[in-house]
């Protein structure tokens, strides 16, 4: 089915984003925007803009109903949800199809499989993808658990079936913290997702978070590389990189492998990401859960090997065969992302929404800043913090932080505070030059280097 | 009895319940304790609780349940 007229369902730097790659395919775009983003980039740079409710999220970017009349009125053929919001939603998928509209993503029946993180490691272990030792899907009370737990061995992690984005998540050191952590999880992800279910895995202490993009077309599928992003806050992540410093050679070619197998084992559609476990002691990889849609750190992705994942996307839901082999992908070079949010590192990443009163954007060769920031935009309280991203590119990785630190001098963001200073900080560690660092790294590293902000 | 109206100290998106499905922390005409809880303040999803400086009466919100709210912005008239 062509599409001409994509229906942009998303807002922030994400939408400027979908904008850029459909007016580069000559297709026409409507923005959604709640009563609170009216001004934003987004909404100056579509060719239509439609109102779809008020501000808060649950009322309008998250209102499937007020979403889809938003679209058909304005005669969109296809709708781009971007992350967030209703990118993982099946039942929203579902609808946009009954309703005749292209979803730009994989199949609804795709993204329930994989939102449930039990039924995911199952289907990943049916592909012969290497997962965390855990349980065979959902464990059932605490019997059952203590049984699966003797046999992974301990520290085990609790997770949350239908979870997300860190939510969710125990530890139990023994089986008498596994007794009493198993009902309080139950209850507390029943409270949170609708659904009690939990499941086991064995806990890896000193991980590293490395996820494999991928785009598939329903029949075949490649990868454009992994991305680490081990440094996270609060489960959070606050800069990614492109390849992964930790990983050799062999070790990178295993894991992609084992991505573009469970994609092509699932008949995926659209961009995706698996997310895995690297014990760096070990030099194992576990399949954790993938994420079927596109991601906020994807520009690394693009910037190493020059494929416009965002392009392919809406190019692949319009009915196109993916345009690369596996072999016309190539690797160059190392890419670094790093989050510009509007948080006062000074003060515990306190959020400070504001008026940008002045902006200085980072330019040069290797330098890329996806945002949604003008001068004289009101930063709305009502949604994250994410202002925009700051990318660069260079042949090596000491010379992407070299650019990301003369990028990070130029940006000058007024109005606000911003967590520049951070990276600044971040970029002249030495421990992160050497690419020494875990997930629970930046969180400690926190406690012994306070951040200062002259802006705040 | 003076009147004094209570605003908001944050922007943001203000909670009238501490859940979807629980009662409103308070109502119109409720007594209110130095310290305790009227509502919540969300700000790019962190959450601040807005609490009363002074005791006395609610006469009466002025925001509902989910309204955004700028700083600055009346949330309650309070008779003291």
């Amino acid at each position: 089915m062509p599409v001409t007229k994509i229906f942009v369902a998303n807002r922030g730097e994400i939408a400027v984003r979908i904008i850029r790659a459909a007016r580069e395919l000559g297709i026409a775009t409507v923005q959604a925007v709640s009563a609170a983003d009216r001004d934003m980039l987004a909404a100056r740079l579509a060719d239509e803009v439609v109102e779809i409710g008020p501000a808060h999220a649950r009322k309008s970017y998250l209102d499937m109903d007020a979403v889809l009349r938003g679209a058909i009125e304005s005669g969109a053929d296809a709708i781009h949800p971007g992350y967030g919001f209703l990118s993982e939603n099946a039942a929203f998928a579902e609808k946009v199809e009954q309703a005749g509209l292209v979803f730009i993503g994989p199949k609804a029946e795709t993204i329930r499989a994989m939102g449930d993180k039990a039924t995911a490691r199952a289907m990943a272990a049916a592909a012969g993808v290497p997962t965390v030792p855990g349980s065979e899907g959902r464990v059932d009370g605490v019997e059952a658990a203590l049984a699966v737990a003797e046999t992974i061995g301990y520290p085990v992690m609790i997770k949350a079936s239908a979870g997300g984005g860190g939510r969710g998540i125990r530890v139990a050191q023994d089986a008498g913290e596994l007794a009493t952590l198993i009902p309080q999880a139950s209850a507390e992800a029943l409270a949170a997702f609708g659904d009690g279910g939990l499941y086991l895995e064995r806990f890896v202490g000193t991980a590293r978070h490395v996820e494999v993009q991928i785009l598939g077309d329903g029949t075949r599928a490649i990868h454009t590389y992994e991305r680490e992003c081990s440094l996270q806050r609060r489960r959070q992540k606050v800069w990614e990189e492109a390849p992964a410093a930790c990983l050799t050679p062999e070790v990178r070619e295993a894991l992609c492998a084992s991505a573009v197998r469970l994609a092509e084992s699932v008949g995926y559609r659209g961009a995706g990401t698996l997310e895995y476990l690297y014990d760096a002691a070990t030099g194992e990889f576990f399949f954790i859960e993938m994420n079927t849609r596109i991601q906020v750190e994807h520009p690394v992705s693009e910037m190493i090997t020059g494929i416009d994942l965002v392009r392919e996307m809406i190019r692949i839901a319009a009915g196109n065969p993916l345009a690369y082999s596996q072999a016309d992908v190539r690797l160059k070079g190392h890419a670094i992302e790093v989050r510009i949010n509007a948080e006062d590192a000074a003060k515990n990443f306190l959020p400070a929404p504001g008026t940008i009163t002045g902006l200085r954007v980072p330019g040069g060769m290797g330098v890329r800043f996806d945002s949604m920031l003008y001068p004289g935009y009101s930063v709305p309280p009502f949604y994250d913090s994410l202002l925009g991203k700051l990318i660069v590119w260079d042949e090596t990785r000491a010379g992407a932080i070299a650019r990301l630190s003369r990028a990070l001098g130029e940006l000058e963001v007024s109005g606000l505070p911003t967590t520049t200073p951070l990276h600044k900080a971040l970029a002249a560690d030495a421990e992160v030059q050497a690419g020494a660092f875990h997930t629970r790294w930046l969180e400690s590293w926190l406690e012994t280097h306070p951040i200062d902000n002259p802006a705040s | 009895m003076a009147v004094k109206t209570i605003q908001a100290p944050i922007p943001g998106t203000f909670y009238r319940k501490p859940a979807p499905d629980q009662p409103a922390y308070k109502a119109d005409g409720d007594t209110v304790a130095v310290g305790e809880t009227v509502g919540l303040i969300e700000v790019m999803k962190s959450f601040t609780p807005i609490v009363a400086e002074e005791a006395g009466r609610i006469v009466k919100f002025y925001v509902e349940n989910e309204d955004p709210v700028m700083a600055g912005e009346p949330l309650y008239d309070l008779e003291a």
